[in-house]
Formats: structure tokens, C-alpha cells, sequence
């Protein structure tokens, strides 16, 4: 990657860490209800959704914050939406674990785990039926895919032929379980052979490897109009909801996926290939922690909704 | 013109896919057993899926959301179980989780109720799951033409549908209005007028309560038999109408009674027209158990005529009691 572009994956993954070392500092300080964030899967998010078009369209989950950032949400609005504020995403109906933004293109967010894989082999169709460009991104993780739901989905996609970008995004942990106790498979892309589509692996700490790889994947669905699964190697940094002292986790485990954080591996590479210098990355965290401490009180300012939004939007 | 239940679902969705292209229709064996609708609007709107209810109606909710109108069979209530997640917590929710961004103008189709003696797993009248369910309309109608009108709404309507047939109802006949007639929802019938009792129903017992009705009426009793035809919205006005009227009512469905639809309109009946009673209100409703597959046995577990008679005839003795 050259270097304005992965300088820029630098400064949006900076965003998204600052955003949730945030969002942990205010739910332990009862602003806000507690939450599930991505920490440790920043080179996923943008690794992936920059490599996706403007006119593709991201399905998400629980552990939402990176992909929205990646995608350019506001994170004041972000914040909002968290704080139950009339001025989020979703008018304060959403919270932080479903937030969605057509304007984005994110769309139907679900914290059923698996749920959006129910959900976007529709988006992905009407697309294809109303013949609309682009490819669906849906993110979802290794717990995900021990719902059945994840293979009733690659499969439709699979025989219907739709523009699918399947991204798991395998952190580990699938709320206080670690996957190796649920699956004897290492992960789960073996599951796209058995499903007749292309699969691909990629270590997601890397943010370059996976904007490469999410690259490749879906310039093969472009050409083929076929699904694709990319398994994005990662790990859950901190613990499953907020506050979560990460007692069950193993200490030794934990330090030799910390000592890989996406972030330090990044500035690493911009320092010694001359991309950049300290004093750059430096100066890009505190330009983020100014935009985050502006969009805590921009949230802060936002009201709450007016009472009578208790029962709107139930019907169209 | 004449036609069955089930001519008149087939007429109105092959009439509301001619007039909205956005509207196509998936599930197990649709393609196969809709060669009509295949051979006109093609496969691209009229699609086989794989057996996996979840994915099915998943796929519908994803595709409304994105400005399709997807019609999909499920086949028979039960199957719905698979499907809980995508119809109660994504068609349901979010619209109102998303700040009303996207909205699901999707129906889905399925059998229930008794008269195939195939048993609990394919026969179980579950509306009132769904009635609970925020951001759903349910509609169970009974006639031919409520059939052909109510699912010409419900297609268009920009809410998740779920319209179930009572499966004994398929084969029955009836007449329908020529034209692209709709029949909006919320809106119930008054199958039979009368000023001594009113007999509130929906679906395969309608018929049962208006079979009633004629035997009551021989008695010298009349009873004014109203037909829900949807039970979300459901149509107060009519009910508190009638009871207003009569003073007595009796519900009858083949759903269980406990946290039913009756349960409900007696719940509002009581509580808006409770000057109005002038006896109690009775419940008539399938047993606490499953559906059972044996002729005998089903039989049993469906509200009859006889029975509404003698209920009826029980709460008129109360008309002798001095009210108040």
C-alpha cells in the first residue's frame, strides 16, 4: 500500500481505538450502558471496507463501531446513539449494539449473532434483482458461525449466485467461550468449500495483508457474481461486554496477541519504512483524541427523544 | 365469479405481481407448484429455496428492506418456529430500532388448523405469537373473496404480513369479486346480524359460529356473528359495536385459549363496554394440548356448533337475573 493510503488506514484505526477506549471510559463512569467493542479488530474494519466501493453496502453486528468508523460514520453521532440521544444514527432506538445508517450504507444490523447472516442474502438479492452495482460486505464472527444460519446462508448465496462478501472476523471468542472449545476446525473458512465458494484466510492483525486479501476477494466477485467467505484472523483485545475484567482469558494468550495489536504492528511498519515518523503518528492520536473529546460533547449536548418517540416508527 | 380459497390466493398474486414488478415470491416448492406464476413472471420472481425457513424469511427481510415486496410460503405455521428470529426480531424491530430508516413491506404465507389429520408439528394455530409481536399484522381470513382481497392489501402493505390459511378452508369454494378489488386491513365482517349475542370469530370457525347461529335462530334466537378477518389491527370498533348491541358475547377460535386472540377481546370487551354485559363473556377455544393427527381426536379439539349453542343458551339464562 502506498503511503498516504496506509497512513490514512493508520489514522482511521486510531479513530476507532480512541472511539472505544472512549465509549469503555464513559460506560465505567455510568454514562452510558455498557457495551461490546472491537478493540484488537481495527486492521479488519479498515482493512475491509476500504477496499469495498461506495456503492457497496455493509451488513454488521454487535461489535459494530470499527466498521461504521471505517466506513466514516461521525462519531458524535456514534456516541449520541450510544447515550440514548434523539441526535444518534437511530434516533436513540438503537443503542450501541444495532446501530445502522442507509446515508452509509450500513444496513440491518443485528445482535443476534448470526442474524445478519440471515439477513443479507436479501439485500444482495434485491440488489441483483433491481440492478444495482456493487457487492454486500457482512460481518460476523467465529460464533456466528456455529449458528446454523451461517451455513443456510452461504449455501442460498451459493445457489442463487449472489454478490456476497462473507467476512468472519475470527477474534477468538465467542462471548465467554473460546472458540476452541466449540469447534474442532481452527476456523471456519473450511466451510466455503463445502459450500461450492471461494474461501480465503488472512491475518487480520495486518492491516495491509487484509485490505489485500478483501481486495482479491471481491474483485472475484465482481467477476463472477458468486459469494465469497475471507476469515479474518483477529483477536477480541478486551473482554466480551463492558466493563469485563477478562479473568477467564489466558494471561499468556492474551500477551502473545497483544504484543501483535494492529496498531502497534502499523506504526512499526510507517516508522521503519520511512513512511512516517513518531512525531506524525503522535500527532495523528492527539488530532483524534481532540475529534473524540468533541463528539463526547456534541453527544452530551444532544437531548434525549421526545417521549411521544416511545411509539413511533413501530409501522411504516 | 366462483373460485377456492386457494384459486382465489393464486388470482390475487399473480394480479398484484403484474402490477408492481418489485413483488416475487419464494419458498420450498413455490416454483414448482405455481407453474402459473412461473411461466408468467419467470424465475427470477418466482423462486424454489432450499427447506431452511430461517434463511427464507431472513432473505424476505433483507430484500423488503432494499426496496423489493417479497411474497414467501412457509407452508404450514409450525415451520415458523425455524423462522422466529427474522420475523420477530428483524421484520419486527427494525424499522423502530433503526429510527424508522428502513421499512419491510414483505407477507408470509403459511397453513394451519386442523382437517389433514397430520398433527401438531404442521397444525398449530400460533396468530397470537405474532399478534404479541410489535411491528406485525396478522391477518387469518375466511371466505373465498376475503382470501383474494385481504392478501391483495397485505402485498401492499409496507408492514411485515403474516397471513395463514386455516388449511381447511383451501378447498372451499366461494364468490369473489371480479377486478383488482383490496380489502384493507383492520377491517371485520359482520357475517350475520342479530340482537341477542354476538359470536366474534376468524378463520375456519366462522363458519362453525354462523352454522350456530342458524341453529339458534331456529330457536328464536339471534346471534350476530362477526368475522375478525384480521386480528392485527385488530377491528375494536366492530366488536364493541355489537356487544354494545347485544350485551352478551362469545369468542370462538381453535387456538388454545390461554393468552389467545379471545383473551384479548374479552380483556376489551370488559374493559370498555363492561355497562354493556349482561352476562359473562365465554371463550370457546382449542384445549391446552396439541394438535392431535386422529380424526376422532381433532374433532374434539375444535370448537363445534353444538358447543356454541349451548353456550349461548347457558349465558341466556342469565337474562332472567336482574342486572346491577
Amino acid at each position: 500500500m502506498r503511503a498516504n493510503t496506509l497512513i490514512q488506514a493508520y489514522e482511521r484505526m486510531a479513530l476507532i481505538r480512541a472511539y472505544e477506549n472512549t465509549v469503555v471510559s464513559l460506560a465505567g463512569q455510568h454514562r452510558l450502558p455498557g457495551t461490546c467493542t472491537s478493540i484488537g479488530q481495527e486492521a479488519s474494519a479498515v482493512g475491509v471496507v476500504s477496499a469495498l466501493s461506495s456503492d457497496d453496502l455493509i451488513l454488521t453486528n454487535h461489535r459494530s463501531a470499527g466498521h461504521l468508523l471505517a466506513r466514516g460514520a461521525d462519531p458524535a453521532r456514534m456516541l449520541a446513539e450510544v447515550m440514548g440521544k434523539s441526535g444518534g444514527y437511530c434516533g436513540g432506538k438503537s443503542g450501541s449494539l444495532h446501530i445502522s445508517s442507509k446515508e452509509l450504507g450500513v444496513v440491518l444490523t443485528s445482535t443476534i449473532v448470526g442474524g445478519e447472516l440471515s439477513l443479507v442474502t436479501g439485500v444482495a438479492l434485491a440488489r441483483t434483482m433491481l440492478g444495482q452495482a456493487g457487492v454486500v460486505a457482512c460481518f460476523f464472527g467465529d460464533g456466528a458461525a456455529c449458528q446454523g444460519r451461517f451455513h443456510e446462508s452461504l449455501n442460498l448465496a451459493a445457489v442463487w449466485k449472489l454478490p456476497i462478501l462473507y467476512v468472519c472476523e475470527n477474534n477468538q471468542w465467542q462471548a465467554f467461550v473460546h472458540r476452541q472449545e466449540t469447534m474442532l476446525a481452527d476456523g471456519v473458512v473450511g466451510h466455503a468449500a463445502g459450500h461450492g465458494i471461494g474461501g480465503s484466510r488472512v491475518d487480520g492483525m495486518d492491516v495491509e495483508a487484509v485490505r489485500e486479501a478483501a481486495e482479491h476477494a471481491i474483485s472475484r466477485i465482481r467477476e463472477t457474481g458468486a459469494p465469497h467467505l475471507l476469515e479474518v484472523m483477529t483477536y477480541r483485545l478486551r473482554g466480551h461486554f463492558e466493563p469485563d475484567d477478562q479473568a477467564y482469558v489466558d494471561p499468556a494468550e492474551l500477551a502473545r496477541w497483544r504484543a501483535r495489536d494492529p496498531l502497534v504492528l502499523l506504526r512499526r511498519r510507517l516508522i521503519e519504512s520511512g513512511m512516517a515518523d513518531e512525531a506524525d503518528l503522535d500527532r495523528i492520536d492527539v488530532e483524534v483524541g481532540v475529534r473524540l473529546d468533541r463528539a463526547v460533547g456534541v453527544a452530551d449536548a444532544s437531548p434525549y427523544p421526545e417521549r411521544r418517540e416511545l411509539t413511533s416508527d413501530v409501522y411504516a | 365469479m366462483e373460485m377456492t380459497v386457494n384459486d382465489a390466493i393464486s388470482a390475487a398474486l399473480a394480479e398484484e405481481m403484474r402490477r408492481e414488478p418489485t413483488v416475487l415470491i419464494f419458498g420450498e416448492g413455490v416454483a414448482t407448484k405455481r407453474p402459473d406464476l412461473l411461466g408468467e413472471f419467470g424465475a427470477t420472481r418466482v423462486r424454489n429455496t432450499p427447506l431452511a425457513e430461517g434463511i427464507i424469511a431472513g432473505t424476505a427481510v433483507g430484500a423488503a428492506a432494499m426496496g423489493l415486496r417479497p411474497v414467501v410460503d412457509l407452508l404450514f405455521v409450525p415451520f415458523l418456529c425455524y423462522a422466529m428470529d427474522e420475523i420477530v426480531n428483524s421484520a419486527g424491530k427494525l424499522r423502530y430500532m433503526s429510527g424508522g430508516q428502513f421499512s419491510f413491506p414483505m407477507v408470509v404465507l403459511a397453513m394451519t388448523g386442523t382437517g389433514w389429520g397430520v398433527g401438531a408439528q404442521h397444525n398449530h394455530n400460533l396468530e397470537a405469537w405474532f399478534v404479541h409481536a410489535p411491528g406485525l399484522k396478522v391477518v387469518m381470513p375466511s371466505t373465498a373473496a376475503d382470501f383474494k382481497g385481504l392478501l391483495k392489501s397485505a402485498i401492499r402493505d409496507d408492514n411485515p404480513v403474516l397471513f395463514f390459511t386455516d388449511l381447511a378452508l383451501g378447498y372451499t369454494a366461494g364468490s369473489v369479486p371480479d377486478g383488482d378489488e383490496a380489502i384493507p386491513l383492520g377491517s371485520a365482517a359482520i357475517r350475520r346480524e342479530g340482537g341477542d349475542v354476538t359470536l366474534v370469530s376468524y378463520a375456519k370457525t366462522v363458519h362453525t359460529c354462523v352454522a350456530a347461529a342458524e341453529a339458534l335462530a331456529e330457536r328464536g334466537v339471534e346471534a350476530e356473528v362477526i368475522d375478525l378477518r384480521t386480528l392485527k389491527p385488530l377491528d375494536e370498533g366492530a366488536i364493541l359495536r355489537s356487544v354494545a348491541k347485544t350485551g352478551r358475547l362469545v369468542v370462538v377460535h381453535e387456538a388454545s385459549g390461554m393468552c389467545g386472540v379471545g383473551a384479548e377481546i374479552a380483556a376489551l370487551v370488559a374493559g370498555k363496554a363492561f355497562h354493556h354485559l349482561r352476562a359473562p363473556i365465554v371463550r370457546l377455544t382449542g384445549p391446552d394440548a396439541p394438535a392431535p393427527s386422529s380424526f376422532a381426536l381433532e374433532q374434539a379439539f375444535v370448537p363445534q356448533a353444538d358447543d356454541i349453542v349451548t353456550a349461548v343458551e347457558g349465558i341466556l339464562e342469565d337474562r332472567a337475573a336482574p342486572v346491577g
